[in-house]
């Protein structure tokens, strides 16, 4: 039977993939990405808890999470294409001031 | 058969973020998370939580990656420029690698607690279950949810509108 470290120790992975790609790539959408990866790795961990302790409260934190990460999508994307508008990039390292 | 399909849909996930970190232009990143949400469902139903499953298949990798994969047509992203690497990340990355394959090794070796044993196909987290909960002890935080929800909406018709001034 597989032991509940290797579930956290994935979801681990994934999350340091996700802090990995957050610091390492330009692309704002692919930061957005990066964020979603950090979240799923979180819900793992949720799971594997949840499946270990044998409660639902585990599915229920997930189900939230799951909301904020949509909402999170929805708002940052807008943002995403209004910075585009005016900026016309999506280099986050050219997007350097408060102010056109 | 339990080790065998964690092992080949986590090496899925493993891949996958892998690939999301090395591939260049954006839609390929955006695909290879696909990869990792779909593998991460059959983990879920693996640990007998198929409401999770499901719900991570039709939002996640559903509409969220959808939403993504619109934007990034719609913007028309194409490779990402590169930059030198820097000195700071070849002095503190290469040993923090280590130190976390270390740390990763040493948990696999390990002989913790084995996890309850669930049999292929046990539906463990019924969606009845999990909305009788949501709906009684959850409830006020599900409301809050919805203004939350409300909130992101008039949000992102306000950011992504075209002003006419």
């Amino acid at each position: 039977m597989i032991p509940i470290s290797w579930y956290l120790l994935l979801g681990a992975f994934l999350f340091a993939c996700g802090v990995t790609g957050f610091l390492i790539k330009r692309n704002i959408i692919t930061l957005f990405m990066s964020i979603e990866l950090m979240l799923n790795g979180v819900i793992l961990s949720f799971i594997a808890f949840a499946t270990r302790l044998g409660t639902l409260d585990g599915h229920i934190f997930v189900f939230f999470v799951m909301v904020v990460a949509a909402a999170e999508a929805a708002v940052g994307l807008a943002i995403i294409i209004s910075v585009y508008r005016t900026r016309e990039t999506l280099n986050v390292d050219r997007v350097n001031l408060l102010k056109l | 058969m339990h080790l065998f399909l964690f092992l080949l849909f986590g090496a899925f996930c493993v891949g996958g973020a892998i690939n999301l970190l090395i591939q260049r232009k954006t839609i390929n990143s955006a695909l290879s998370l696909i990869v990792v949400m779909g593998s991460l469902a059959l983990i879920y139903l693996l640990l007998g939580a198929e409401f999770v499953a499901v719900v991570q298949v039709i939002i996640y990798a559903g509409a969220i990656m959808v939403l993504f994969i619109f934007v990034i047509m719609l913007l028309n992203a194409g490779a990402e420029e590169q930059a030198k690497g820097s000195n700071v990340a070849k002095i503190f990355g290469i040993p923090g690698l280590f130190a976390g394959g270390i740390i990763g090794i040493w948990v696999l070796l390990q002989h913790g607690p084995e996890e309850r044993r669930i049999p292929i196909g046990a539906l463990y987290g019924p969606a009845n279950k999990v909305g009788m909960m949501l709906f009684t002890k959850y409830l006020l935080a599900f409301e809050v949810t919805s203004i939350l929800v409300l909130i992101a909406i008039m949000g992102a018709v306000v950011l992504a509108r075209r002003s006419h001034s």
